[in-house]
């Protein structure tokens, strides 16, 4: 019979205060195969490791159960601690009896001792039938292929690239630079932002690890990390103009994606009470962004929409749309406090005799030197910042009439304004959803990209090999957009780095002999792992999409699939023991 | 009532004038409200010496030169001695005071004091009084 060691952790009082793990070393002791059943204060410490190590080759143990917190805690501890003794990491099972058992029954301690037992039995059983298995390599395919043509595209393109990998750039519009091509300037920096935007997109166009396809959509993609299949498809802007050319559908290989597609402002129509696409002379940021851009249409004079004239009166309205859970979007958009503040500077710079007029709820500018920036535009250029959130905008007598507060001396205002600059929220492109669904990456209830974990894996999906960059995510600013750009780069060399892919072996396999090519497993398969085998009337299993669910095997009429590790005579001894 | 506000009330003469005597930006403050905290005179201002700063800001001068919050501000300068943004605060109160002075007449003369009170009363009181009540 295999020798198994059984390592029961008090985990300090987590497990040892509800479950007397004394009374468990005895029982489980004395069950069929067990070789040694030992106890100590923290099994995952350096000395309790080494009881663990000491025991496989002083007994010559065939398997392992370690009892202690959830696998997903230390199970990649444990094996690595049996491998170390030159026991198969796979030979190491861990018996969850503190998530599962002693944080959850503290006040009934007898059942949680023979609950305990009876866990690290199923377990042993587990054990008892376990393979040893070894790390699939899997092919790597080291090209990435980047969607969104934005700053935050632009920039991990130009990370991955000059670390030598080939890059493919999507951007569904036929120029480059996405919304940062609009502005006319940034906060820091102010009007050097073009050009520098323009050099960005030189060197990408440039650049020989990158091919640019523009106006180009992801239709499809299939496969799994480092090994995608992306299908593409191609508006043809090249054919001369008197012909309509059809779109051109093509796939392209990568073994990694990053995600850029930016975002959108909310419609200014959507607020009516601010007279949002009703008055000429409302207009959004990045309307007021294009009359101060040096290339735009007025070639960076500030122009009234409606008749041309100057504005001397021009009111921004911040937090238009944005915390409003009752009527508009409940989260802080984050870009425009900064944003309005450079607008309003650069409208003193070109208006002099002008004034701007601020209303605010809160003023966010958490960041290097942002604070600073807002005070210079309240200090050197008089924009008057009133606190409170506009009631309403009106048009009167050709001036648009802005009625809000001033809260911090109750005093009720109207602003005879020339123009209204509405700071309407950031929300994810509209695409957006399409997109994710297409590659089977998760969004919000907003629209943006869902990051694998909110502190620790904020440029990663949940997807494995796709990775999240820019405003898609959530809104921020160039500095915020291009870090994350470079982190999501970062994660996709981190990938690029390996020899091979290395999955984990624990994944559905099929017996030929049993198999009869029903297909069920198939359309069971919730990550699309199952597919039928090329030439033979039988299903196989993709393994680096298979994570092990075991949906296959409770699906199979012919009993011809299993999992490394969890086949159905694993589970019937587990359960026996158990009952 | 609701304030009219556009180019030219926000830059009214009154204000200009205020910045000019005292010499500071009203603009700086921007409405901690730590002068308030922790000006002893306060609880018997009828307007916050913060609320004041704000209303000139706004180009409301009239509110403030109708408050008692200038006569009330005793230029301890606690105020200067904490304001995050460094303004004092006394020495724009000592403006409107100087401005509502000017225009309305000064508040003591020297002719209506008695001999007696000119006799009991300390000099540097009588030199204070007069710094603040004439302009």
């Amino acid at each position: 019979m295999k020798r198994i060691g059984v390592f029961l952790c008090h985990c300090g009082l987590n497990i040892a205060d509800t479950v007397d793990i004394e009374r468990v070393a005895e029982e489980i002791g004395q069950y069929p195969g067990v070789t040694c059943a030992v106890d100590y204060r923290y099994m995952c410490s350096d000395p309790g490791q080494q009881i663990i190590k000491d025991a496989i080759r002083e007994h010559g143990l065939e398997g392992v159960v370690v009892a202690a917190c959830s696998p997903s805690m230390h199970e990649a501890t444990f094996r690595k601690t049996a491998a170390s003794a030159q026991l198969n990491p796979y030979q190491c099972e861990i018996a969850n009896i503190r998530e599962q058992c002693s944080w959850v029954h503290q006040e009934t301690k007898a059942e949680a001792t023979a609950k305990a037992v009876g866990i690290v039995q199923t377990v042993v059983e587990k054990v008892r039938h376990n393979e040893s298995l070894a790390p699939l390599a899997l092919p790597l395919t080291k090209r990435a292929m980047v969607i969104g043509g934005g700053v935050a595209g632009l920039q991990a393109a130009l990370d991955i690239a000059d670390a030598g990998h080939p890059v493919i750039l999507v951007e569904k519009e036929a120029s480059l630079g996405g919304h940062a091509a609009q502005l006319s300037g940034t906060y820091l920096g102010l009007d050097t932002f073009p050009e520098i935007l323009n050099s960005m997109i030189r060197r990408v166009q440039e650049h020989p690890h990158i091919q640019v396809q523009t106006q180009t959509e992801v239709q499809h993609a299939a496969g799994f990390v480092g090994n995608f299949t992306v299908e593409v498809q191609q508006h043809n802007s090249s054919a001369s103009e008197n012909c309509l050319s059809n779109p051109v559908t093509y796939t392209l290989d990568v073994g990694a994606i990053v995600v850029a597609t930016g975002y959108e402002l909310y419609a200014k129509e959507k607020l009516g009470e601010y007279g949002g696409g009703r008055y000429p002379n409302v207009v959004d940021g990045l309307q007021f962004e294009q009359m101060l851009a040096l290339t735009g249409p007025t070639g960076g004079a500030v122009r009234r929409p409606s008749d041309g004239s100057v504005p001397e009166n021009v009111v921004f309205v911040q937090c238009a749309g944005s915390r409003d859970p009752q009527f508009h979007k409940p989260y802080c958009s984050k870009i425009c406090c900064m944003y309005v503040a450079k607008q309003a500077i650069s409208y003193k710079k070109r208006v002099p005799q002008g004034q701007a007029c601020v209303f605010y709820i809160d003023i966010r500018s958490a960041g290097k030197n942002h604070e600073e920036f807002v005070q210079r535009a309240i200090d050197e250029y008089n924009v008057l910042y009133l606190r409170g959130k506009v009631s309403k905008v009106f048009e009167e007598n050709g001036k648009v009439m802005v009625w809000g507060v001033d809260t911090l001396t109750g005093v009720t205002v109207e602003v005879v304004a020339d123009l209204v600059v509405l700071a309407t929220a950031a929300i994810p492109s509209a695409q957006a959803r399409d997109l994710a669904q297409r590659l089977r990456i998760a969004v919000d209830e907003h629209g943006f990209f869902t990051e694998a974990h909110p502190k620790l894996r904020p440029v990663e999906s949940l997807t494995p090999g796709i990775f999240l960059a820019g405003a898609g995510q959530f809104p921020k600013d160039i500095p915020e957009t291009v870090s994350q750009a470079s982190a999501a780069a970062a994660k996709v060399l981190q990938l690029f780095s390996q020899r091979d892919m290395i999955q984990e072996p624990g994944i559905a396999w099929v017996d030929e002999e049993l198999c009869s090519g029903c297909g069920l497993c198939i359309a069971a398969c919730p990550y699309e792992a199952r597919a039928m085998h090329q030439r033979l009337p039988v299903a196989v299993v993709h393994q680096a999409l298979c994570q092990g669910c075991s949906a296959c095997v409770a699906v199979c009429p012919d009993k011809a699939c299993s999992v490394h590790n969890s086949d159905t005579a694993q589970m019937l001894a587990m359960l026996e023991a158990l009952l | 009532m609701r304030a009219r506000m556009s180019a030219e009330t926000l830059t009214s003469e009154l204000t200009r004038r205020i910045e000019e005597i005292s010499g500071e930006n009203l603009l700086k403050c921007y409405q901690c409200g730590m002068c308030a905290a922790g000006c002893p005179a306060a609880f018997a201002m009828d307007m916050l010496p913060s609320q004041a700063i704000r209303f000139l800001q706004l180009g409301l001068v009239e509110e403030v030169l109708n408050s008692d919050t200038p006569w009330l501000c005793a230029a301890c300068q606690t105020c200067y001695a904490r304001c995050p943004k460094g303004l004092d605060l006394s020495r724009i109160m000592e403006a409107i005071r100087e401005i509502v002075l000017q225009e309305r007449g000064d508040y003591i003369d020297l002719g209506d004091l008695s001999p007696r009170d000119l006799a009991e009363i300390p000099q540097q009181a009588f030199i204070a009084c007069f710094r603040k009540y004439t302009a």
